[in-house]
């Protein structure tokens, strides 16, 4: 269990780096707590996966230094560096058995055989394999194979922190929810400080603890699920997480309303005039169809999602969805739509602009 | 136009990869195969396609038995998972390549092959190599270049598994507009119910080769015919509880019991399966009448605005989906309430006896 | 998968067919043919049946070759298959020196066999070849026509230079297919060297290595044209492998019937072994999936 500190840390791919344009990371400053579980989000391409392979030892950072507990981790070897990572597709040692491969990293470290086979049995317990320990890992199914994998990030009891390369990515469906939930409850009991990187919006939000959303080589928000639903900092945050993504449109502000052209939508704080590139976002799990008062849309398309339907609308020319709950009546008379306005967002030049409370 | 698939069957050394089915997919419409990993969705798209030959039954194409027939000689187009395109060729000469085949003149080809491109919205691509472009950008290409043949017959073999999730959302939001600008026959083979419901259309739900139910997606969706059905048609999976019936009360679990209305009234007592969606679980009584559950909280897992509750009743795993964000104690005992109306019913052998209520006023 | 039929595939295989059987079938059927016959010249002949095969079985001469063969073998696979190995684990995998060593190590293979022997023999020669002139140079009683160990060791450090770049070069075709994240994860589990090479890279190579096996086995075992061109068999018949010996009956004294029966033995021993190498190697490829 170690506290992560990232100091000026960036690293580039090219040889002489000349702009920022040339970094994959681009400079990152933060600490990640000892026993809580990160997720790093984002699309592919923004340095998630660069990110984690520099705290494995994987990849050697071009600037700024890594520290585990505040001991300075930079120069160190992956092995001395201690940490386990699960990777996409499932690594398995296939000539061995499930046994075999548990047991790999405490006999490469020389500890006693009783001791050895005491962890094997309680990580095999734990990741629901005791009954095929004494299997060959070779014909086992992928999602098998993967439990291997992170059963063998677990084996050893000191570990620093487990890493998480989009593990589930080979898993189906079905699987991905016992695997999940089982990554959750070992987080619980165990508390080792886990980072779990993933395009995966809901991977990342039910897996985490705290989530950090990167795009392009740049960490734009990091907070709980909740915060990071509500309050997005970056519209890439609010486009990014929840399906469909934050409605984004462009927007007057001034006071305590928004208009749109010309029709108001009423904000709970209070902004001064704002230069830039005003936007204002709402979640369509906010955004309510409505026969009455209202800003008028263009129903486009009703889709039925089961537990709920989205409504894909028009509004002065800028595309919004709606989500409304499998119990609403839509009708056909519903062509306005209000705006919660506790979750209305503004955004100048894409980052969140905070109000005066009115 | 219509594809008739008339009691083909696959069996492959001595393994039925294909139970003996009856399909028929009319033109214009959007059909998806929704089933978990080797149910038979890619046998059955092969079979579709010609790439297979049915070990029985036949298969007609516009009235016509084209069970013998090559696939170069039906009009299909098949889209795979893999980003399928040719890598020595530009994004221009990949999208042009099925109507050079076909012989078609070099104005016919520009003109087909801009417009399915600005379509896909790879226009400023055309001169690149398909291995310069990102994922997503792929697979347009192969999007675009199955288009183009405007074939009668469209196959798509999950081609946004490979994607970003937000990737896989926006594409899918441009799939039912190609298809409807195409107005051929589309199948889709998917392995996640939501994207069954945002594709519309009809949905048939496979398990393991056989084809357990096919119509309109809502409605296989609300009015599974059996237990295998809803299961394979719920994600998170679908909850079951054993229930019996007795007289005029349903009983379950320790003794409990709730009165037995609506649906439920007109059964013969007996042993049944109750089935219900995670979304319909509830921590607050909403209804009088709910069914109460006594259950142990496992798992939480928050998704922002919603929780998923994971759940031990008597040794059964259930999961839940609540509404907003709620912190709750894990490993205490939690109340749990179930509208009546959200519940299921089968009989022992799987099949439907009576739906839930809610779906028949839907 | 169950491809729809395509009759004009047929003719497209006629023309390799008739090839095949000219050059091939025919050919083979005369030899049959020999087997089971006799002549005193001629072209008489007449039905000898089993009798040259019962010969062959009892004759000395074949058995002692036979045996010399097998050793030549063995050694040849004992040395070959774990030095190519060796080769393809230190060759480096990406950079500028991958097209070079890949290069370099297929030079041996791309020399015609007999230039091959003709190499060896002016190589080994002690008066003006560099290798017997040094040897002789450091007081090392080395000569390869007289000295039977010294022919050996000739002929077999020749075949391993020859042929050892095979296996190289396959092996590690087979270890550049092992993604990075197996090495990856062999760091994070602190494994040693040789737990990386036994636990993933050997498994991982073990497909290409039973064809790797399988083609020095047959080469080897029907050796005829670099030995001869260096030593002839000799001294004596103390390298006389199964081929040579083989020709030196059919042409040499022009035994056909003998030699014919021979052969076909000989043909049979390879298809044999060989057919039990594809049977491991399939049951490994079985097992793998």
């Amino acid at each position: 269990m170690a506290k992560i500190t990232l100091d000026n840390l960036a690293h580039s791919y090219l040889t002489n780096p000349s702009g920022e344009a040339d970094y994959a990371l681009k400079e990152l400053n933060h600490v990640w707590s000892d026993g809580e579980a990160y997720a790093l989000l984002g699309a592919s391409g923004c340095g998630k996966s660069t990110l984690l392979n520099i705290i494995s030892g994987l990849l050697h950072p071009s600037k700024g230094r890594i520290l585990f507990d505040d001991v300075d981790m930079t120069e160190a070897s992956t092995a001395d560096r201690n940490i386990a990572q699960v990777f996409q597709f499932p690594v398995v040692y296939d000539t061995m058995t499930v046994r075999d491969n548990l047991a790999f990293p405490l006999k490469n470290r020389g500890e006693s055989p009783q001791y050895i086979a005491e962890r094997v049995q309680q990580i095999g317990k734990m990741i629901g394999m005791e009954a095929q320990l004494d299997k060959r890992a070779r014909g086992l199914t992928a999602d098998a194979k993967q439990k291997i994998s992170l059963g063998r990030g677990m084996v050893r009891e000191d570990v620093n922190a487990l890493l998480f390369d989009e593990p589930l990515t080979v898993i189906d469906p079905h699987m991905k929810w016992e695997l999940r939930t089982q990554l959750k409850s070992l987080h619980n009991e165990f508390g080792h400080t886990m980072i779990y990187v993933t395009h995966d919006q809901t991977e990342a939000l039910t897996f985490a603890d705290k989530v950090v959303v990167m795009y392009d080589g740049r960490v734009v928000q990091i907070g709980t699920p909740q915060e990071l639903f509500e309050r997005p900092e970056h519209t890439f945050v609010g486009y990014f997480i929840g399906s469909p993504g934050m409605n984004v449109i462009p927007a007057a502000v001034e006071g305590m309303t928004a208009s749109v052209h010309g029709a108001e939508i009423a904000l709970r704080e209070a902004f001064e005039p704002l230069r830039g590139k005003v936007e204002i976002g709402v979640r369509p799990e906010f955004v309510t169809l409505t026969d009455g008062n209202g800003l008028p849309v263009n129903v486009r398309r009703v889709e039925d999602v089961g537990r709920h339907r989205i409504v894909r609308a028009d509004l002065f020319g800028n595309e919004i969805n709606i989500v409304a709950s499998e119990d609403t009546h839509i009708s056909p008379e519903m062509t306005r739509v209000t705006f919660d306005p506790t979750h209305v967002n503004v955004y100048v030049d894409d980052w969140r602009q905070a109000g005066k409370a009115a | 136009m219509a594809l008739e698939l008339k009691n083909v069957s696959k069996v492959v050394g001595g393994q039925t990869h294909i139970h003996p089915t009856d399909l028929t997919l009319s033109k214009g419409t959007m059909n998806v195969l929704l089933g978990p990993t080797l149910s038979g969705k890619t046998s059955l798209m092969r079979l579709m396609a010609g790439l297979d030959k049915p070990t029985t039954g036949q298969i007609f194409w516009n009235g016509e038995d084209v069970t013998g027939t090559r696939v170069q000689d039906r009009e299909v187009a098949m889209v795979y998972q893999q980003f399928i395109n040719y890598p020595t060729m530009t994004v221009y000469d990949n999208i042009a390549s099925p109507l050079r085949i076909l012989g078609k003149s070099r104005q016919e080809i520009d003109a087909a092959v801009r417009k399915a491109a600005d379509l896909m919205q790879l226009g400023p691509m055309l001169d690149r190599k398909p291995l310069e472009l990102s994922g997503g950008q792929q697979q347009r290409c192969a999007l675009a270049r199955a288009l183009v043949k405007d074939a009668g017959l469209v196959l798509l073999d999950e081609p946004l598994a490979n994607l970003d999730y937000k990737l896989r959302e926006e594409l899918r939001v441009e799939i039912p507009k190609i298809f409807e600008e195409a107005g051929s026959i589309f199948v889709y083979a998917t392995t996640e119910p939501e994207e069954a419901l945002l594709l519309g259309g009809a949905t048939a739900t496979l398990w393991e080769g056989r084809v357990t139910q096919f119509g309109a997606t809502p409605t296989v969706y609300r009015q599974p015919v059996d237990a295998t059905t809803a299961r394979v048609f719920s994600d998170p999976p679908m909850n079951f509880l054993s229930v019996s019936k007795m007289g005029a009360k349903v009983m379950f679990g320790d003794g409990q019991s709730v009165p037995a209305v609506g649906p439920l009234e007109p059964l013969p007592d007996g042993r049944y399966l109750a089935g219900f969606r995670p979304n319909h679980v509830e921590i607050i009584s909403h209804s009088a009448g709910a069914m109460v559950f006594d259950t142990t909280l496992m798992v939480t897992e928050l998704n922002g605005s919603e929780t998923f509750v994971h759940l031990d009743h008597h040794g059964e795993r259930w999961v839940g989906l609540i509404h907003g964000v709620h912190d709750l104690e894990l490993g205490a005992p939690l109340k749990v309430y179930l509208d009546p109306r959200h519940v299921y019913i089968f009989g022992e052998d799987g099949k439907l006896v009576a739906p839930a209520s809610y779906a028949l006023a839907a | 998968m169950d491809k729809t039929v395509n009759h004009k595939a047929w003719f497209l295989v006629l023309p390799v067919l008739v090839l095949v059987a000219f050059s091939a079938v025919i050919p083979l059927m005369t030899v049959v043919n020999y087997s089971v016959q006799d002549t005193f010249g001629n072209n008489e002949f007449f039905w000898a049946g089993t009798e040259w095969f019962r010969d062959m079985l009892r004759d000395d001469r074949m058995w002692d070759a036979l045996g010399r063969q097998l050793m030549f073998s063995a050694i040849i696979l004992l040395i070959q298959i774990p030095l190519g190995v060796f080769i393809a684990l230190n060759m480096p995998k990406k950079g500028f020196w991958v097209s070079f060593c890949l290069v370099v190590m297929s030079l041996p293979l791309l020399i015609p066999w007999n230039v091959v022997g003709t190499i060896w023999q002016i190589f080994g020669r002690v008066d003006i070849g560099l290798l017997g002139y040094t040897l002789a140079a450091i007081g090392i009683d080395y000569n390869y026509t007289s000295d039977p160990v010294a022919a050996w060791i000739t002929i077999i450090v020749m075949d391993v230079w020859h042929w050892t770049s095979l296996v190289a070069l396959l092996a590690y075709a087979g270890l550049k297919s092992i993604p990075d994240a197996y090495y990856q994860a062999a760091k994070i589990d602190q494994a040693s060297r040789w737990n990386v090479f036994r636990y993933i890279e050997l498994p991982k190579m073990m497909g290409v290595l039973m064809i790797a096996v399988l083609l020095r086995f047959m080469d080897s075992f029907m050796i005829y044209t670099e030995p001869f061109v260096v030593t002839g068999g000799g001294p004596g018949s103390t390298t006389t492998m199964l081929s040579i010996d083989l020709v030196k009956m059919a042409l040499g004294q022009f035994d056909l019937g003998p030699a014919a029966a021979f052969s076909i033995m000989y043909f049979l021993v390879i298809l044999l072994i060989s057919w039990v190498f594809y049977t491991v190697m399939t049951n490994l490829d079985r097992q793998e999936g």
